[in-house]
């Protein structure tokens, strides 16, 4: 076994299977895992993915969202097992691999157009706006 | 009891811990290692044990290391090493003697040895941390250099010259460091795999040395000294 190979060995446990296809643009909830004292509780981050970066374990995403008119911004592991799952809410329709510009943006021009085309790879399903 | 493996760095990755705790790792592939000799006071003047590891064809080998090696009963290694150990322990060992990760169960910590990257011929500031001078307030063509090395009076060592030592531009890197404490995330004995927190030096396939913490920091003595009372 090469050197790769065994570190992807290592690695394969802790990476994810069950992560949905999630593009650039696309609305996603993150559910991350807080852990007070002994108890531990969901909390649930939804924003627009503006970047992804890194490959295999190393894959980090960030999550871009409004609050009180206030940008935030959570940049999180893929396989973190802190993120219980993440879930897509809506497909947007972005035309660049990071949405940075979206930083300068605020008001109307700060939306992403649902994506209607190019949604074969996650079967077909077009998410009506307003879900 | 001291104990010393031979081993490959393979690279580094990351190790989520149960409570979700991500720890960056080193991987290290460690041994199997055969003990090639017994070194004792009576006849070398000081006990430890040599151990080999790696494979090497033998057409680039020595017939030196291939009939000492033949000694333990093994083909000839690529790297040999010694580590000192009292007599009463270097007893235990025995020529032809199989060591593996396994040896390391139970640790909490390791010292790792390797050879540093080397850097080539480097200023100070890279070389020392010195800080160099202003970025302006009149600073001319000096913005890295190392300033004053002292007058007559300051540093001096025989016959009037800076001592010995004084720190200087130069060749940077590809030596000997031992990073200690290390703590051991993760054993693989089916792969022979140590996984240790934090980076080694080297760079990836280079050879590094794993022995058994000698003397811990302080904080991570009291952290075991916390954990199992003695």
């Amino acid at each position: 076994m090469g050197i790769q190979q065994i570190i992807e060995s290592i690695n394969a446990s802790a990476i994810k299977t069950d992560i949905p296809r999630i593009d650039i643009g696309d609305t996603v909830a993150a559910h991350c895992r807080i852990v007070e004292g002994n108890k531990e509780r969901i909390q649930v981050f939804t924003g627009i993915v503006i970047s992804r970066s890194g490959r295999g374990i190393n894959e980090m995403i960030t999550i871009r969202r409004i609050v009180e008119e206030m940008g935030v911004e959570r940049i999180l592991p893929m396989n973190s097992p802190r993120v219980a799952k993440f879930e897509v809410v809506r497909r947007g329709n972005a035309r660049r691999a990071k949405l940075y510009y979206l930083r300068e943006r605020s008001g109307k021009s700060r939306r992403i157009a649902d994506r209607r085309r190019g949604l074969k790879h996650v079967g077909g399903e077009v998410v009506p706006s307003n879900a | 009891m001291s104990l010393m493996l031979l081993g490959t760095k393979l690279g580094m990755t990351r190790v989520y811990r149960e409570d979700g705790v991500n720890v960056p790792v080193t991987v290290i592939q460690l041994g199997p290692c055969t003990v090639t000799q017994i070194r004792t006071a009576e006849k070398d003047g000081y006990s430890a044990v040599q151990i080999a590891f790696g494979s090497i064809k033998p057409r680039n080998s020595t017939q030196a290391v291939i009939g000492h090696d033949a000694k333990a009963g093994i083909e000839a290694k690529r790297y040999h090493r010694e580590f000192r150990c009292s007599a009463d322990d270097a007893a235990k060992f025995s020529v032809g003697q199989t060591l593996t990760v396994k040896d390391l169960e139970g640790q909490m910590f390791v010292d790792v040895t390797g050879t540093s990257k080397g850097k080539g011929f480097q200023g100070t500031m890279k070389r020392h941390n010195f800080k160099g001078m202003f970025a302006s307030h009149g600073t001319e063509r000096k913005h890295r250099s190392p300033g004053s090395i002292g007058s007559l009076c300051s540093n001096r060592g025989f016959g009037g010259g800076l001592k010995k030592g004084k720190k200087m531009s130069g060749h940077m890197g590809a030596e000997r460091v031992t990073i200690r404490s290390l703590d051991i995330v993760r054993i693989d004995a089916d792969q022979n795999l140590l996984l240790v927190k934090g980076p080694v030096p080297g760079a990836n396939r280079g050879m590094v040395m794993v022995r058994r913490a000698t003397r811990l920091y302080r904080s991570k003595a009291n952290k075991v000294a916390g954990k199992k009372p003695e």
